[in-house]
């Protein structure tokens, strides 16, 4: 096993809805999406979100385009027009997912590391 | 080409561009879109949650103002394209005022002696009477309190309204329609209703029209807008992205395609996240006109730039609508001023406990303080990762909310003083204070609402 970011895996887009963040997680490929599954759960999300999400995290699963949904309830300052954040909408929530480290296995980890990514 | 309710439904591909995605969006690749694109219909998606609320308050001081402050730009740049396309345009530029947006509307038509044709305002979507009648029984979304209990803060409500008002628009000939609040994506799904006769209660084929319409109304941002990051995701030309268009079949078959020769990218990655954007869980995503199932749909690249999107489905709408209230929720004060060199954070982290200490010395009345390290924590917070060094420059920025202004502005002037009475070498600081409109959500019953289409002839 071998420790690489999200970011290395997958790409993300987070939005806005009132006190509501979502983001998208998706694959990059298929095979990856395993790893997501079993890694990027509502636990370890909401110990990654220290400090930002309040309340309940939900996570919907979209497999047949290899992605995850993160639902964050509490996660704006308290609503897009009330926050004091300079990013009131959690926009760049999808940067702070793809920081989460993810263990890899070795085959998915050679293939990272011939295509130019590295490990931590 | 008019097609009323005897004609034979359409069978050819449809096509409906996406012109703008928010209030101040730009011009130009809307042009180009109506140029070019042989587009059957153009829409302009321009009311974010709270744009309604400000609009509305435009409108207080300027009964004549409160639609979309670019609609004259817009309109004078694309619709001699739309005349000789016959293209039609939907938009709810019209925001607080659609009437007001149509008699202007009908003023650019005039200049450009484009007439006759047809101008549809749609109204109704204003609901702020009934709230205010019924504030005692509609309950809060955010909060779960009445919405009673913001009383005397309530600037605006508004209802998002379905595609079927903007299909009777289109039923009495209208080339342009405007309207106020609404759903977005229905701005999309309604021509789609109206040529191809779809029933308005076939929830799966309206669930694959949304899914469509869900991919492209939020525009660029499907076609290479807010993707890029080098090294991982390329786009081609950002600089120059084209803006989306539907393809449409009448089995609710969609492709999302740009204009050749246009910059960004239209591939499976950009198309699933803009599909994920913005929506809580995919099996049941709410519009006024269908709740939206996207866990089956299946994107495909069949070309270059160029998605085939299948497999969305549909279940009953739901019966109540939902209702944005503005409310005034006292005022924000911020400042930032920024420390460079060495020992800048310590000197940053001193000004902290400097403006900290004089707002309280001060009686300064804020009801949340936040202060960022901009450069090392402003957004991510203690959830940041750690700078691998001590940063070479700072900038220290101070947001708090308060009840009164006085207090707002005191915040921006404690952080003013900074400058020769605070630590040693800094920028000039900046401030800003504005008053805080907030968005609360509630339900009304469909019943609530009387929607009106006012049709003016342009000769």
């Amino acid at each position: 096993m071998r420790t690489f970011y999200l970011r290395e895996l997958a790409h993300a887009r987070a939005g806005d809805k009132g006190d509501t963040n979502n983001i998208g997680v998706i694959a990059y490929q298929p095979h990856y999406y395993p790893l997501i599954l079993r890694q990027i759960t509502p636990e370890r999300v909401k110990q990654h979100f220290r400090g930002i999400v309040r309340g309940r995290i939900t996570r919907y699963e979209l497999p047949k385009v290899d992605a995850i949904n993160l639902v964050m309830e509490g996660a704006l300052g308290g609503g897009v027009t009330r926050s004091l954040s300079l990013d009131p909408h959690g926009k760049s929530y999808s940067a702070l997912i793809l920081t989460m480290p993810v263990e890899v296995p070795e085959d998915i980890a050679a293939e990272l590391m011939l295509a130019g990514r590295r490990p931590l | 080409m008019r097609r009323s309710e005897a004609q034979a439904p359409r069978t050819r591909t449809l096509r409906i561009g996406a012109g703008a995605s928010y209030a101040g969006d730009r011009v130009e690749p809307a042009t180009e879109l109506a140029a070019r694109g042989k587009l059957d219909y153009l829409v302009y998606e321009t009311l974010a949650e709270r744009t309604i609320a400000l609009a509305q308050l435009e409108r207080r001081g300027n009964p004549e103002a409160g639609y979309n402050e670019l609609l004259a730009d817009r309109f004078y740049a694309a619709l001699p394209h739309c005349r000789k396309n016959k293209t039609r345009v939907v938009t709810n530029m019209g925001a607080a005022n659609p009437a007001g947006a149509a008699k202007r509307t009908a003023e650019v038509i005039r200049d450009l002696r484009l007439g006759p044709m047809k101008v549809a305002a749609v109204l109704g979507d204003d609901v702020l009477q009934y709230c205010l009648d019924h504030a005692d029984r509609l309950k809060l979304m955010e909060t779960g309190k009445p919405l009673a209990s913001l009383e005397g803060q309530i600037v605006s409500a508004n209802a998002y309204l379905g595609a079927d008002v903007i299909v009777g628009a289109l039923r009495e000939g209208a080339d342009i329609v405007l309207t106020g609040r609404g759903g977005d994506c229905s701005l999309f799904l309604a021509p789609m209703i109206y040529e191809f006769g779809w029933r308005e209660d076939d929830w799966d084929l309206l669930g694959k029209g949304q899914t469509g319409a869900d991919m492209v109304e939020c525009g660029a941002n499907v076609s290479g807008g807010f993707f890029a990051d080098p090294g991982y995701k390329e786009v081609p030309e950002l600089w120059n992205l084209g803006y989306p268009l539907l393809e449409v079949e009448r089995d609710g078959t969609i492709v999302v395609s740009k204009l050749d020769g246009t910059g960004g990218i239209i591939n499976r990655a950009i198309c699933a996240e803009q599909m994920i954007y913005e929506i809580h869980d995919p099996a049941n995503y709410i519009t006024p006109d269908v709740v939206v199932d996207f866990t089956a749909v299946e994107l495909e690249e069949i070309g270059p730039d160029r998605v085939r999107i299948t497999g969305g489905r549909g279940k009953p709408r739901p019966v109540e609508l939902k209702v944005s209230v503005g409310v005034l929720e006292g005022w924000i004060g911020e400042a930032e001023i920024i420390y460079a060199g060495l020992g800048c954070l310590e000197r940053a982290r001193l000004a902290e406990k400097v403006v900290r200490e004089r707002l309280r010395i001060g009686g300064v009345d804020l009801q949340e303080l936040r202060i960022d390290y901009v450069g090392m924590n402003a957004l991510h917070g203690e959830a940041s990762l750690p700078p691998p060094e001590p940063p070479y420059e700072v900038c220290l920025r101070f947001a708090g909310r308060a009840r009164e202004k006085r207090d707002a502005v005191k915040l921006g002037n404690e952080v003013e003083t900074l400058v020769g009475k605070g630590p040693a070498s800094s920028s000039m600081p900046r401030k800003h204070v504005r008053e805080v409109l907030a968005i609360y959500s509630c339900l009304i019953p469909r019943a609530a609402i009387t929607p009106e289409i006012l049709v003016t002839e342009v000769a």
